[in-house]
C-alpha cells in the first residue's frame, strides 16, 4: 500500500517535471510532436529504471563498504552515460526512423537532470531498493504523461493566434505553468 | 577589444539562459529567493570558470571520440568539490539549494561551453568566455528571483551566504497583498515566460524599427 502511494505521490503529486524543474529542456525541445514525446518517454523511462537499481546497488554495496561515498557523482553520471550510449545503439540497429527524429536530444538523455536527479534523491531519501525501483518508474511514467499532454497542448498552440511577442518559447513556458496549477491542485486532494 | 567581446556576448547576446535558454532547470528552481540566485550564481562561475580552464589546457590531448565522457568526468569531479565545499563553509545555503548543488553536472551550460568553446579555444579566451557566461546566468536568476521574491512575499532580503543569522537587508513592500503562487513552480514557470516575452517583444520592435528605416 504505501509502494501505491508513493508511486501515485511521485507520478502526479510530486511529479518532477512541474514540481522539481528536472528534465524541462528535452520538455521544451522535443515536445513538438506527440509521437516524438512518446518516444523521447519510453527511452527516458528503459534509462531511468536501469538507471536507479544499477546506482543504488552501486552506492550500497561499493562505495559505502569502501567508504569512498565522495565518487557518487562520478559514478552516477558514468553509468547513466553508458546506459544512453547502450539505448542509442539498440535504437539506431532496430528502429533508424526513431533514432533519426529524436535526433541529438537522445544523447543529451544524459544531461537529462530527471535521470541524475532520481538517482540522488534515492540516496537522500533513503529508499530501500524495492522503493527506489518504484520511484524509478513512477518518475519517468510521471515524465512522458507531461511531456506527452504538453506536446499535444502545443500542436494546437501553433494553429492559435498568440500575441507576437508571446510566441515559441514564452507562451510554452506559461503553459508550463497552468499545467503546475493543476498538478498542485492534485496535491490539495491527497 | 576582441577579448572584451568574448567576455560581453555572454552577458547579453548570447545570454544562457534568456538567450539560449540552457540550465532551465537550475534556474527555476533555485530562484525563490534572491541569497539562494547569489549563491547558485557563484556555484556556477567557480564550476564553469574551473571546467573551462582545465578542458582548454587538455583540449589537444583528450582523444575526439570519447571527448564527452571526459568533460563530464571532468565536470563532475569539480562540481563535488564546490559541494563539499558549500557543505563546510555555507551550510545553510547548501541546505536550501538541495540537490540542485549536484545536478550541476548535468547543467547544460556547463558542458555545452566546454564543448562548444573551451575545446576549440585557448585558455584566456575560454576563462574570459567562462567569465561572462558564468555572470550571464547569475544576472539571469538574479531578475528571476527578484520578481518572484518581490511578487511572491511582498519583500526583498539578502542574507550573508556564509552566516545565515547576518541580514544583509530586509525590506517589505506589500507582504499583505503578497501572491504566493509566485513562489511556488507555477510562479517560476509564468516568470520565465513573461520575461521571455518581454525580451522577444523588443527584439520584434528593434526589427520593425529596422524594416521601417529601411523603407524609408
Amino acid at each position: 500500500m504505501e509502494l501505491v502511494s508513493l508511486f501515485v505521490g511521485l507520478t502526479f503529486v510530486n511529479n518532477v517535471v512541474l514540481s522539481k524543474f528536472y528534465a524541462i529542456c528535452p520538455l521544451l525541445g522535443v515536445s513538438k510532436k506527440p509521437k516524438n514525446a512518446l518516444n523521447m518517454g519510453y527511452a527516458v523511462t528503459f534509462v531511468i529504471f536501469l538507471a536507479s537499481i544499477i546506482t543504488y546497488l552501486l552506492y550500497y554495496y561499493v562505495l559505502t563498504p569502501l567508504e569512498i561515498t565522495y565518487l557518487d557523482l562520478i559514478t552516477f553520471i558514468l553509468v547513466i552515460a553508458s546506459l544512453v550510449q547502450f539505448v542509442e545503439m539498440f535504437l539506431k540497429k532496430t528502429s533508424p526512423e526513431i533514432y533519426k527524429s529524436m535526433g541529438v536530444y537522445l544523447p543529451l538523455i544524459t544531461t537529462n537532470c530527471a535521470v541524475l536527479g532520481v538517482a540522488l534523491d534515492n540516496i537522500s531519501a533513503g529508499y530501500t531498493l524495492i522503493e527506489a525501483m518504484v520511484a524509478g518508474l513512477a518518475v519517468p511514467i510521471g515524465f512522458t504523461i507531461v511531456i506527452y499532454v504538453f506536446a499535444t497542448i502545443r500542436e494546437r498552440l501553433d494553429i492559435a493566434s498568440v500575441p507576437e511577442s508571446f510566441k515559441g518559447t514564452p507562451i510554452a513556458l506559461i503553459t508550463a505553468g497552468i499545467m503546475a496549477c493543476a498538478i498542485a491542485g492534485i496535491a490539495g486532494l491527497v | 577589444m576582441k577579448k572584451f567581446d568574448i567576455f560581453k556576448k555572454g552577458l547579453f547576446a548570447e545570454n544562457p539562459i534568456f538567450v539560449l535558454l540552457l540550465g532551465l532547470c537550475s534556474s527555476l528552481a533555485i530562484t525563490t529567493s534572491l541569497t539562494n540566485a547569489i549563491g547558485m550564481g557563484m556555484a556556477v562561475i567557480c564550476v564553469l570558470l574551473m571546467s573551462n580552464f582545465i578542458i582548454s589546457l587538455l583540449r589537444k590531448i583528450i582523444p575526439n571520440e570519447i571527448r564527452i565522457p571526459v568533460f563530464i568526468v571532468i565536470i563532475a569531479t569539480l562540481v563535488k568539490c564546490v559541494q563539499m565545499i558549500m557543505n563546510a563553509y555555507t551550510p545553510e545555503l547548501y541546505e536550501s539549494l538541495g540537490v540542485f548543488i549536484p545536478l550541476i553536472v548535468v547543467n547544460c551550460i556547463i558542458l555545452g561551453r566546454a564543448e562548444s568553446f573551451a575545446s576549440k579555444n585557448g585558455v584566456l579566451d575560454s576563462i574570459l568566455d567562462a567569465l561572462g557566461m558564468g555572470l550571464g546566468y547569475t544576472l539571469a536568476v538574479v531578475i528571476i528571483s527578484f520578481f518572484r521574491e518581490l511578487i511572491g512575499t511582498g519583500g526583498l532580503s539578502l542574507y550573508n551566504p556564509f552566516d545565515a543569522s547576518q541580514v544583509i537587508f530586509q525590506v517589505s513592500f506589500f507582504s499583505d497583498y503578497a501572491i504566493s503562487l509566485f513562489t511556488q513552480p507555477a510562479g517560476a514557470f509564468m516568470t520565465l515566460g513573461t520575461i521571455l516575452a518581454f525580451i522577444q517583444f523588443l527584439k520584434v520592435r528593434k526589427a520593425n524599427k529596422a524594416k521601417k528605416a529601411e523603407v524609408k
